[in-house]
């Protein structure tokens, strides 16, 4: 068993759903023989052949249209954006048609399609490369949006993603495609759509993060437990629908939580779970909710890129002073 | 410089106004059986009154908004005819004549304009596209569908229509590229009533027809009189036999004219030009079928007396159905969201339940 990458354990799971079930098609821009810009679908059209993953032309909202033909067919299409920037062209089809096609057929036509995006910042790309932009389809009803934060995760909810007899969108945080490795059986088993994960326990704070944040959230736990705070860590890792139930539990048990997030601060994922805490949960918090996020600016070209992300020490110094909060 | 390409585009019309067969073209098969015909002229009649009826509902506060196709009706039902129970139909938004033609019930289509969902429940169309509100996108999903059929080597053909105007959204154009370059199955119909909504089709196209906008596709095209059934429908079958047998996309211009408002909400007086509507009547589809059929004396008072009995009663049959099917529940909102609804959405669904019914 060799230890894969995050994009490798995508392609594993693609490949994995390909050979079970004959409807699991792959399309994109540059997806065949070059195998996607990222390599996420490196070698499958040599496996599968140029019928199930197919070259599209260079069109955004034609991907997401023939996506929901053929998910309407009962295929399962996994359809590639090549970065989440160019994703708004197919926002019409996403957003419009894909969400609500069961809804208003009343269960006639069902969408179980998969549309993949790398997207957030860090790899020095070019303008409209970078954005983290999950909130806008996790505001809409009738979508799915999962994003893995590690190789086995990756591979176990695209596996649930392809089954899942909804549209989900498939947010790849690309900065850590190739930053740890996994030893993974590729044994088909899937992870569950709709739920955290807790990464770490811990009795003093609730830290929740997603995607590549998730990293140095992690990091930012570590070093925290150094200092005798005991930190818990939760991988939101399905972004929509939220298990907010996890998090509600954790932060009864702690008491204080910090939210770490990507993306622009305003109207947020963080501010939907923030919501929810002080809704839910205020009783139990024994400090204000804390949030770390990017700033609500358009994210920077490359040479200020590292200015806007957050770091493991901005976590340190907030959660520290949650905790020390009286 | 030397030419590397160059274009024409063929113009079919049957029989003109006044119920004459014109063309130097031989007439296809079903134009000289009269039963056809006869069925055809129904057709027309019953999509025409379903309207006016669709219309007073709206009037008369018993039901949303309504796009009337009046004047159109020889594109929907002409089209319509030449689709088999297994081809897909993906419609736009004024598309009940087709839709109709298709199996889509004349209740189901005043139940989505009146606020029901359950209207795109089809009882028999299963496979059909519910229509498409954003313009263009449903080409799009035609082009999707037709790829599962070409895939799974079926011998189904897809048909969808759009407006002149939604020929200039993005998605046409990316529609008809990819169906010449996948080679799929696909009748894109323009629907050429020479009005989206106000704009006249001087604002929407440089170009002299809409059919051409196939060619740079690579793809078949052909304008055709849209109040020539016997054309539309001729020229669709021919797309459509092309089309289940792997030759390929066509693209078909109707031309017509919108003989009523764009929908209840509209007010036509307020941009269309004195006498248009007066020149528009006397060249719609309906009358010169029936003169051509009275020319061949296969149609008499008395048959038009009890078609339109027979229309009216079936018309009344699909209202009554429509004004005593129940409002869904609240809950039905959440119902059909997803296969299965999230555990953080249960919530909401009882607050629903408990508000109950306004």
């Amino acid at each position: 068993m060799a230890a894969i990458t995050l994009i490798e354990a995508v392609n594993m799971a693609i490949a994995h759903e390909m050979e079970q079930d004959k409807e699991v098609v792959v399309f994109g821009e540059d997806v065949g023989i070059n195998g996607g810009v990222f390599r996420a679908t490196d070698g499958l059209q040599q496996k599968f052949g140029e019928k199930r993953v197919i070259d599209t032309p260079l069109a955004e909202a034609m991907i997401a249209g023939i996506a929901i033909g053929m998910a309407a067919q009962g295929m399962k299409p996994v359809a590639e954006i090549q970065f989440m920037g160019f994703i708004f062209p197919a926002a019409d089809h996403i957003i419009s048609h894909c969400a609500r096609m069961r809804n208003r057929t009343r269960g006639r036509l069902t969408l179980p399609m998969v549309i993949r995006a790398p997207f957030g910042g860090g790899i020095h790309a070019p303008e409209n490369h970078s954005e983290s932009t999950e909130a806008i389809f996790a505001h809409i009803p009738g979508l799915k949006v999962v994003i893995p934060s590690n190789p086995s995760r990756a591979y176990g909810l695209m596996l649930a993603a392809i089954r899942d007899p909804d549209p989900v969108i498939f947010l790849e945080p690309k900065r850590i495609y190739r930053i740890e490795k996994h030893e993974i059986e590729d044994n088909g088993e899937e992870y569950p759509l709709g739920m955290c994960f807790v990464d770490r326990e811990g009795t003093d704070i609730t830290l929740v993060s997603w995607g590549a944040m998730l990293h140095e959230t992690k990091q930012a736990a570590e070093k925290l437990a150094a200092e005798g705070i005991s930190a818990e860590v939760i991988d939101v890792a399905t972004v929509s629908p939220l298990d907010i139930d996890t998090i509600l539990e954790s932060v009864e048990k702690t008491g204080r939580v910090c939210i770490v997030q990507e993306a622009p601060k305003a109207g947020a994922l963080g501010s939907e779970i923030a919501a929810e805490i002080a809704e839910k949960r205020v009783t139990s918090l024994l400090a204000p909710i804390g949030r770390i996020s990017g700033y609500d600016t358009v994210i920077p070209y490359y040479r200020l890129e590292k200015q806007f992300m957050p770091k493991v020490e901005h976590i340190i110094d907030e959660a520290k002073r949650i905790v020390e909060y009286r | 410089m030397t030419t590397v390409a160059r274009f024409d585009i063929k113009y079919l019309q049957y029989m003109d106004e006044k119920g004459t067969f014109i063309s130097n073209d031989v007439p296809p098969a079903f134009a000289r059986d009269l039963d056809t015909l006869k069925k055809l002229y129904r057709d027309m009649n019953l999509i025409r009154i379903f309207d006016q009826k669709a219309y007073a509902l709206q009037r008369t506060g018993k039901m949303g908004t309504y796009p009337a196709a009046t004047g159109q009706e020889a594109i929907g039902v002409g089209f319509g005819s030449a689709m088999t129970e297994e081809d897909v139909l993906v419609p736009y938004y004024r598309g009940q004549a087709s839709m109709i033609q298709h199996g889509v019930l004349m209740e189901e289509v005043l139940l989505y304009w009146g606020g029901y969902e359950k209207g795109c429940d089809y009882k028999h169309a299963k496979e059909d596209f519910p229509i498409a509100v954003p313009i263009a996108t449903q080409s799009l999903h035609a082009t999707g569908v037709a790829k599962a059929m070409q895939m799974r080597g079926e011998k189904r053909c897809v048909f969808t229509e759009i407006g002149e105007g939604g020929t200039s959204q993005g998605d046409f154009y990316e529609a008809l590229n990819v169906a010449g370059i996948w080679n799929l199955g696909v009748v894109f119909i323009i629907n050429n009533n020479q009005w989206a909504i106000s704009v006249p089709s001087e604002i929407q196209t440089n170009c002299e027809t809409y059919a051409q906008k196939a060619i740079a596709a690579g793809i078949d095209c052909i304008q055709v009189d849209g109040n020539d059934i016997v054309a539309v429908k001729a020229a669709s079958e021919h797309a459509a036999e092309k089309a289940r047998n792997g030759g390929g996309p066509t693209l078909i211009e109707c031309i017509s004219l919108r003989l009523c408002d764009h929908t209840t909400a509209d007010d036509a007086t307020r941009y269309r030009p004195e006498g248009e509507l007066d020149e528009g009547w006397k060249k719609e589809p309906i009358i010169r079928l029936k003169k051509y059929l009275e020319s061949k004396s296969a149609w008499s008072a008395e048959n038009e007396q009890s078609m339109l009995e027979s229309i009216a009663k079936e018309v009344q049959v699909a209202v009554d159905n429509y004004l005593s099917t129940p409002v869904d529940p609240p809950e039905a909102m959440f119902d059909y969201l997803y296969a299965e609804l999230p555990e953080r959405t249960v919530a909401q669904r009882e607050l629903a339940i408990a508000r109950g019914a306004i």
